[in-house]
Order: structure tokens, then sequence, then C-alpha cells
């Protein structure tokens, strides 16, 4: 990649209390600069609303979200150093691969010869070379996320946020998938926070964990010791590790 | 999402739309109360035997149109809707469909063509009555055209209502051997029962409003409504006081009915969509099916007729010539570059409030609406209740004391066209906006494309169609109407439909009906086009 190694922000919610209709949510988190962190916990547990507070797509009531050193509480979703994945919707689907890529550079559209260069790198990185013309309908789901993935190359910014974007994906094409991010991972040094659902996921990427449990942070530590004969019984309960597993909270209904 | 702490340019545009809204609706209501208050006793004046004579014949037209059009329109749709095999029942449909097209004028002159004086149908009468057929003017008149607008709309409304009824009924009915009386008393009159009133009450809302139609029509102080007396008393008594105890006294009527429509769930802006599903059920026996066949062919004729007769009255007229004058020109050019602005306005003040309220929606979350949010939600819709002349008449009042009123024409024209199409347009683009905004409101905001950089790549990909219908709507709107146009036109502004009132008004009938055909398919053309562009979904 032609473009300055831009090395990973730490982020921070420090005391963040949001409520969502009877869910009431309290966060208190650093999570580790040019780290990987997996995020787990039930459904409704507030995987996705820790994302969206990080990002900016939702503001906290009360308390405050870092980046690197600077607050970004009050920061629009667009200035903040974060790029972020979906599950899906990440493509406009009248504009092509090429178009949905350049976006990461210039709202406007609007592309410099090093634009240019950047988008045709992030595809042949991805493995969409020779793609650049084609719409989204005509791609596969992976193909799709693969995009996103490479907007977020040319976006070049110091977070990947990435909210469970291999879920609809099968099982050998999300290995696939956990094992590119990896890479870019290893190439470029930013942090990335994944959540996810899977706990093969997980245990494939490595890194650190963080385990949402009821709209707070449950337990924190390292993935390898979380599915370690010592990892925290609330963990092993969730993923079905304990011998005497209580039945699955996993009942409440995601919100998205 | 919440991100209230962020401005969004879609709020300033949804308020610029309402302000304008605002500025139109209330500078007429305050040209109304100057001209009350400055003349206070010629406004108590004009409550005399005249106004009340006014008052009771608009209710009283509005009355017996929609018992001529709604009573019968039950019986043809349920007709239509036993024999979903009836030769040209789909050609029979699209046909109903027309009327509601066409504009005012060029139905007035069709249903003269053929029931007028010199009518297609005076030489059948005269035989048979042995007198010289009068021709139809006055209260007959506005009826026949008042029923022959809304008796196709009844029944497409009607057979809606018919098609929801859940086939199992009808298995069951079959099953249980019900007759076709059983079946109606149990069945399907239960279904039309409901949607009775809000039909009924649109028909009435529709009749009581109606301008063009009494105007050309009605012929005489005899058979004049509200609307027509406001005309007259700005136009040709130049009575403002009397201008504004009409004009208040419209406006609490249609309030009126407004409210009581509303109590009813009834739908004002109308519905042009029908998906027409025949569905088959234990067979009509011979008497019925010749009944009902006599009932649809009757229907057929009735509202096949004026428009046969403005085609062939159209045809008759020296069309070349009528294409080569000077004044037929100028009034096209006129009436295309104001249903063109008109459409454009309307358009954008559409999308304006379609993304405010969005915009307002999502950073609600499941709080209460705001007053905003109402304003830009069902408020837009209530500008229906105010009919075009009412706001016109406000500004002609206003305007005299400035400037010279006739001037004014076309800025009248094209704002108040434009907003009296802005419901629909709304219709037309809200769904779309709302969905794509759904898919792509997150993605929006972290690339940061807002602003022109949203509409470009964004809006204005995913709106295309839904703003050409819309455009297509509002332009068929604004270049049929003879409202604002009869109170500001003059010799050097006229759009067609203006022209076309003058040459009815001098006896050059000849020409005035072959206006009308060119303006009848200009205006079918345009919402054909509409309805074609908003059926097929993009991709």
């Amino acid at each position: 990649m032609n473009q300055p190694r831009q090395p990973g922000s730490a982020v921070e919610l420090r005391d963040v209390s949001f409520d969502y209709e009877e869910t009431r949510m309290r966060f208190d988190l650093r999570i580790e600069a040019g780290a990987i962190t997996t995020i787990m916990g039930p459904s409704g547990s507030g995987k996705s609303t820790l994302l969206n507070l990080i990002a900016g797509f939702e503001t906290p009531q009360s308390g405050r979200v870092l980046i690197g050193t600077e607050d970004m509480t009050d920061m629009p979703p667009s200035a903040r150093p974060v790029s972020m994945v979906f599950q899906e919707n990440n493509l406009f689907a009248h504009l092509t691969v090429a178009q949905n890529v350049g976006l990461g550079r210039s709202p406007a559209l609007r592309l410099s010869e090093s634009d240019r260069l950047a988008v045709t790198e992030a595809l042949t990185r991805t493995g969409l070379a020779g793609k650049e013309g084609r719409l989204p309908r005509e791609l596969s789901g992976g193909e799709r996320q693969r995009v996103a993935l490479a907007r977020a190359l040319v976006r070049n910014r110091p977070v990947l946020l990435l909210d469970e974007p291999f879920a609809s994906l099968g099982p050998a094409l999300r290995e696939d998938m956990v094992d590119l991010v990896a890479a870019l991972h290893a190439e470029h040094g930013m942090t990335v926070v994944f959540v996810t659902h899977q706990p093969e996921d997980a245990r494939r990427i490595a890194g650190n964990m963080v385990f949402l449990d009821n709209g707070t942070i449950a337990a924190t530590g390292n993935t390898a010791e979380f599915f370690g004969k010592d990892g925290p019984p609330a963990f092993r309960n969730y993923i079905g590790l304990e011998a005497n597993a209580a039945p699955t909270r996993d009942v409440a209904r995601k919100r998205t | 999402m919440n991100s209230s702490r962020h401005p969004d340019f879609r709020i300033l545009a949804g308020l610029g739309a309402l302000a304008f809204i605002t500025l139109l609706i209330g500078g007429a209501f305050a040209g109304l109360i100057a001209e009350g208050a400055g003349n206070l006793s010629g406004a108590y004046a004009a409550f005399d035997s005249y106004l009340l004579r006014v008052a009771r014949f608009t209710l009283w037209q509005a009355m017996v149109s929609t018992v001529l059009s709604v009573v019968p329109a039950l019986f043809v749709a349920r007709a239509l809707s036993r024999h979903p095999q009836f030769p040209g029942r789909g050609l029979i449909l699209h046909l109903f469909a027309v009327p509601l097209a066409l504009p005012a004028i060029v139905v007035a002159l069709g249903v003269l063509a053929l029931y007028g004086r010199a009518g297609y149908f005076a030489g059948i009468m005269s035989a048979v009555s042995g007198d010289e057929w009068p021709g139809i003017y006055g209260l007959s008149g506005i009826l026949v055209a008042h029923v022959f607008f809304n008796l196709p709309l009844a029944t497409r409304l009607f057979l809606e209502t018919l098609n929801t009824i859940p086939a199992d009924q009808w298995r069951l009915a079959s099953q249980l051997g019900m007759g076709a009386r059983s079946a109606f008393r149990l069945i399907e009159w239960p279904a039309l029962r409901a949607g009775l009133p809000g039909t009924a009450g649109l028909v009435f809302m529709l009749c009581i409003t109606s301008f063009t139609i009494v105007l050309t029509l009605g012929g005489g102080p005899r058979a004049t409504t509200l609307e027509v007396a406001i005309y007259q008393s700005l136009r040709f008594d130049f009575d403002p006081a009397r201008a504004v105890v009409l004009t208040l006294l419209q406006i609490m009527l249609t309030m009126a009915v407004i409210s009581v429509l509303m109590r009813l769930g009834a739908d004002t802006a109308g519905d042009t969509g029908l998906s027409v599903a025949p569905r088959r059920f234990g067979a009509a026996g011979i008497g019925e099916t010749m009944l009902n066949g006599a009932l649809i062919l009757t229907a057929l004729l009735f509202v096949a007729g004026p428009m046969l007769a403005t085609i062939i009255a159209g045809l008759d007229a020296d069309l070349a010539r009528l294409a080569g004058e000077a004044s037929v020109q100028k009034a096209a050019l006129t009436s295309i570059v104001l249903a063109l602005l008109s459409a454009s306005l309307s358009v954008v003040l559409a999308t304006a409030l379609v993304m405010a309220r969005r915009v307002f929606a999502m950073r609600r979350g499941n709080g209460r609406k705001t007053l905003a949010e109402q304003a830009t939600d069902t408020g837009a819709g209530f500008v229906l209740v105010i009919p075009p002349i009412v706001v016109g008449a406000g500004w002609f009042m206003a305007l005299r004391h400035f400037t010279d009123v006739l001037a004014m024409a076309p800025a009248m024209v094209v704002t108040v066209n434009a907003v009296m199409a802005m419901p629909f347009a709304i219709r037309a683009i809200r769904p779309a906006y709302d969905a794509a905004s759904e898919r792509y409101e997150r993605l929006c905001a972290q690339l940061g494309l807002t602003g022109w950089n949203r509409i470009r790549l964004l809006d204005w990909p995913v709106l295309c169609r839904p703003l050409s219908t819309a455009f297509a709507f509002a332009m068929a709107l604004s270049l049929g109407d003879l409202g604002v146009i009869a109170l500001f036109g003059s010799d050097s502004v006229q759009t067609l439909p203006y022209l076309l009132l003058a040459r009815m008004g001098s006896y050059r009938t000849a020409d005035a009906a072959g206006l009308a055909l060119v303006l009848g398919l200009l205006c079918l053309a345009l919402i054909l086009l509409a309805g074609r562009l908003g059926k097929e979904t993009p991709r």
C-alpha cells in the first residue's frame, strides 16, 4: 500500500451509559491499541450498541468515548478515526464495486490518480481484481463483504469495527474471511474490534476477548485463556463448555 | 439512530418547504381577513338570501351527486366482482380509471357534446319527445358530469373492497349452497358497508369543491356553488366583501366534511392503484348474469359516452387551423411552461418534506412525535382541505392593493398547483426514500455522505423513478387546472383550459372541442406515464 501506515489507536469508554427502551447498558472499557479484540455475548447483551457508540451512530446519555487521546463523544461518525463493516447493506446497490470503494476516499467521488491506485490495490489485496465494474448484486455475499473491507483499507483509519460481518456466510467462507481480516491486521496494524456469535471465529483470530452480558462487561482477557479450563464460567456457560450448562439465555430478540 | 447534535440540511430543507406552504396559505388567509375586517358592514350585508341559496345548492348538488354515484357503483362493482371472466373486464376497469385523469373542463365539454342543446343526443331526444331538446344545463348537467367522474372512481374503490374478501369465505359460501341474494347479504354487503362511508365521503368532498364543472355546466345564478360564486364576486361583480364571506363559508364547509371523513378513516388523497384479481367461485345464474351484464353495459356506455363525444367532436374541429393560431400556440406554450415549473416545485417541496420527516422520525426513535414531525407527516396532506380557488381568492384580494393582480397569474398558478399536487407527490416519493434511508443511513453517516453529494450519489439514483411519477402526475394536474387561472387569467396570460373556457364563452364550440381533445390526451398520456413509472420496481 502506497500510504503511510496508520498505527492503531486505543479505544476507551469511560462510564458510558446508554438506555434503549427497557435495556440499560453501562460500559467502562479500554480496548488495546493495535490489537484484535473480539466481542462476544448473548443476543441483546449490547454488542452492536457498543460498536455503535464507538462509531458514533449512538450518543451516550452520560460518559465519554475516547479514541487515541481524543474525546470523540460529540463527533459525528464521519469525523471519527473509525471504519465499520456492517452485517449487511455495506454497499450502495446502484454503484459499482470501484465506486463503492472510492467513496472511502471522497464522499463526492472525485478521485485523484493516487486515490484510484489505492482503490485498485485494495481490491487486489481483498481478492477482487477484475471486478471493479460489477454491481453489488452481481457479487456473492462473501465478495460483497470483501468490497466493504477494501473500502475500510482505502479509508485507512486507525480503528476497524466489524459488526458480525460474516454472520450470513458458510463456515468455510467465514474461515477465509477471518483469515483475511487477520492478514490485513498484520499488514496495517490497526485496532480491530470484532463482534461475532461464532466461538470458532474468536478462537481463529485469537487476540483479546470482551464478554458482554446484559448490557455490562462481564469479563475481559486473553482469548486463548477464555477458551481454557480456567476461562470465566459465564463465558464457558454461554459457549456450552460447562458440563452442567444452564439452559441458554440466548432468547432475547436482537435489536438491529 | 441518535445524532441530533449534528445539523442536518434535510431538516432545513423541510422547514423551508413548510415555511413556503405556510406563507402561501397563510398569505391567502391574511388577505381574506384584512379584506373582511376592512369592510365589516359589507361583509354583514353579504349574508343575504343569495348567499343562503348558494350554500344550499352547494350542499344539495353534492349530496345528490354522491348518491347517484355511490349507489349504482355498489351494484356495478358487485356485478364486476361476480363475473371475473366478463368479456373486456380488464379494459372496462382501465377505462374507469380514465375520468380521474381527465381535466374537468374536458369532461364538461364531452358532456355538452353528447347531451348539450346541439349535442349528438339532441336529435334523438327531440324526435322522441317531440319538443326541441333543451340540452342539459344547470343541475342535471352538473349531476351528469359529477357522476361521470365519481361513479367509476367509487366502482373501483368498491371492487377493491370486494377483492379483499378472503377466498375461503367464498369456498364456504358455495359449500353451504348460498344463493346470490344471501351471499350478498352475508358476505358482500358487510365488506361494502365498511368501505361505504369512506368512499361516499371522498365523493362528497370532491363534489362540494367542484369548480370547473359548475362554472361550465351550471349556467346561471340558479345553479351556482360557493366556489363559482367566489369567482363571480371577484371577476364580475367585484364585491370583495361578499367573496370573503363566501370563502369563509366554503372553508368551514370543507373543514366540517374533512373532520367527518377523518373520523370515518377515509383516505383523502384518493387511490389510483387497483389490483385486478379475478377470482372464481360459484357461478351466477342466467337471470343474474343478464342483469349484471346489463348493469355493466349501462355503466360502460355512460362512462364511455362523453369520452367518445370528446374524441369525435375534437376530430371534427379544424385541428390544423387551431394548431396554426397564434393564440393557441401561445396558450399551449404557457400551459406547458407553467405546468413544468409547477411540477418541479411540487416535487422539490414534497422531497424536502419527506427528507425532514425521515430525519425527525429517526431522531425520535420510539419517543413521541414532535410537532415538526407531525407537520411534515400528516400536516402536509391537509392542504387538500383548502380549495385552490380559496387560496387564489385570498391572494387576489391581498395583492390588488400592491400590484396588478393579473400580472401575478404565472406565479399564482405555479405555486398553488404545486402545493395542491404535493400530497400526491409525497405519496409517490416517501416509500422509496424511507426504504433507502433505512438501508443506507449508517453508511452515509460513516462515509460523510451528506448534502449535495448524498443527493447526487444516493438519493437521485434511488428516487429517479418515483420522482418522475410524481412529476408527471403533478404536471397533469397543473395542465388541466382551471381554478387559479380562472381568477388570475387575462388576455396576456392564458393557459389552454383558460382559452378553452374563453372559446366556449364566445360559442366557438368546435374550437373548444378541438382544444379539449388535445388537452385531454395530453393529461391522459402523463397520467399513464406516471402509473407506468410507478408500477415497475427498479431492479
